[in-house]
């Protein structure tokens, strides 16, 4: 009884910063440069990780499949798998863990530790609000670099599957039949549903490490303690969500 | 360090504070206990107590960085815990560490407020700033972050940060703890003079007795969460209150069992 308070009073809390920091998007224009520093830390510095990992989870998707299809000889739909599962699943859920341990560990960390040495507390007297200056800019910044991020996972994920397809001796399907069985099956709302995912679990992912950052209460070891709690929230919402979105989208035209 | 300080009065005027019947508990133990005061426009009022006494949590209430679970506190005819209050009355508060912005320049954590509020251009901004280094002799330092200065240098740029602020109400939390005699001593110096040049109301917590007892108008001593005594800094060089006299005048005496408790677990 007292966890499910706790995880229901944590609910309410994450709804009412989403909805304190939302109240102030018309200052957004104002805190442009806050923006774009954001903009910079969510999605350029996350941007080598993404690349590597996106280009050789493409590539294992390949080579399973690859090895799977070959007994029943599928091999020419290789292009189609590895596309579509890029697009519409592992590309956003990649992304969501990547920017989860990069950037939204990082949020949690300087938050909570602004909270513990009291500078979320000079703001309040300064009657700043930390939803304007801490969150705002930080659900903007995930909101415009998701997408980004997703885009550029899936196109390394297929071109790491194209390369082990043309060069791995036991596939052998060149680039040309593997993009051509990419195209064939893949829809623009394959890649939109994948970006729509993408844009919630980023959203998510900010407003859940900000909230945790903020609600830290005690000494320095508390930091350390936020930053694992709003990891493990994030990593469990990103695939519960993703379920439910996942639903939703497949029967939404 | 300059001895002699040019602050600018600040625009609008100062507030009184009154303290009712303020309860505080966390998780059930009490912090705060039937805590009633009044604070008058423009005097600098102390509030000294042990340390674990509930200063800082007062404090932190009429800051309205804290919600009582019974009573309250008004600044003016405002509510403290009502987060409008902040729009009417301006309010800075010094905390113990500095609370400074660690990812900005000394400089940007004085033009926040200002570049925040939009209440000058950049060039006026940057008067006022500069101002307020000027008066606490730290022009040298703003092009440093918080990590590179020493503890007297982070207070007194938290000092020039509530400053540029133009505060009606300022609030001290430990001011003088863990600097030397001499840097305590300056920043007593700075406290008094920003009153009298500013006549802002000043709420000083600190167990510093030269700094209470030195530029207090009134002081008010609190033990366990309770106010135990309020009076002019006179009134209490000849106390009759124990507790308070060996608060204020503590007395290390070797012979004290406590002592002997401890020689004997070193043998």
């Amino acid at each position: 009884m007292k966890y499910l308070s706790l995880v229901l009073g944590n609910i309410g809390g994450t709804l009412l910063l989403m909805v304190r920091a939302l109240k102030y998007t018309p200052t957004l224009p104002r805190q442009f440069p806050r923006f774009i520093e954001q903009c910079y830390l969510v999605g350029f510095t996350t941007l080598p990780i993404v690349t590597i990992l996106s280009f050789f989870i493409g590539s294992v998707l390949a080579l399973q499949s690859g090895y799977s299809m070959e007994n029943f000889g599928a091999k020419q739909f290789i292009g189609t798998l590895v596309g579509l599962t890029m697009a519409r699943e592992l590309g956003p859920v990649m992304v969501a863990v990547l920017v989860t341990g990069r950037v939204g560990s990082a949020i949690t960390a300087e938050l909570a530790s602004m909270k513990v040495y009291q500078e979320v507390d000079a703001l309040v007297t300064m009657n700043i609000p930390p939803e304007r200056m801490l969150v705002l800019p930080r659900l903007a910044a995930i909101i415009v670099m998701m997408p980004i991020l997703a885009v550029i996972a899936n196109l390394c994920g297929w071109y790491g599957g194209a390369l082990v397809c043309q060069y791995t001796h036991f596939i052998s399907v060149d680039s040309q039949a593997y993009f051509a069985a990419l195209k064939r099956f893949m829809e623009p709302k394959d890649i939109i549903d994948g970006l729509l995912k993408s844009e919630v679990f980023g959203f998510v992912i900010v407003l859940v490490c900000c909230y945790t950052g903020l609600s830290t209460r005690g000494g320095p070891r508390e930091i350390g303690a936020a930053v694992t709690k709003a990891v493990v929230a994030s990593l469990i919402l990103i695939l519960v969500l993703d379920y439910f979105v996942t639903k939703l989208l497949l029967f939404t035209t | 360090m300059n001895t002699t300080y040019t602050a600018t009065p600040f625009a609008g005027k100062t507030f009184g504070v009154t303290v009712t019947r303020l309860n505080k508990q966390f998780s059930g133990t009490p912090v705060l206990r039937d805590i009633s005061l009044e604070v008058k426009p423009g005097e600098i009022f102390a509030i000294m107590g042990p340390s674990g006494s509930g200063k800082s949590v007062l404090l932190r209430h009429i800051a309205g960085l804290e919600t009582a679970t019974s009573g309250g506190v008004t600044i003016g005819e405002f509510d403290a815990a009502d987060p409008e209050t902040r729009s009417k009355v301006h309010l800075a508060l010094v905390f113990q560490a500095g609370a400074l912005f660690n990812s900005l320049s000394v400089y940007d954590n004085l033009a926040l407020y200002p570049r925040e509020h939009r209440l000058c251009p950049e060039s006026g901004i940057r008067e006022r700033v500069m101002h307020a280094l000027s008066i606490l002799s730290l022009e040298a330092a703003a092009k440093k972050f918080p990590s590179e200065l020493s503890g007297g240098m982070k207070k007194r740029v938290a000092i020039a940060r509530a400053l540029v602020m133009e505060p009606q109400l300022l609030l001290y939390d430990e001011p003088t703890s863990e600097l030397d005699p001499v840097m305590s001593a300056t920043i007593s110096e700075i406290i008094a003079t920003l009153r009298e040049q500013t006549a802002v109301t000043t709420i000083v917590v600190t167990h510093d007795r030269s700094l209470a007892l030195g530029i207090a108008d009134r002081v008010a001593i609190i033990m366990d969460g309770r106010i135990r005594a309020t009076g002019r800094p006179e009134e209490f060089t000849q106390t009759k209150d124990p507790a308070i006299a060996n608060f204020l005048n503590p007395v290390i005496d070797l012979k004290n069992p406590r002592f002997k408790q401890l020689e004997n677990h070193h043998e």
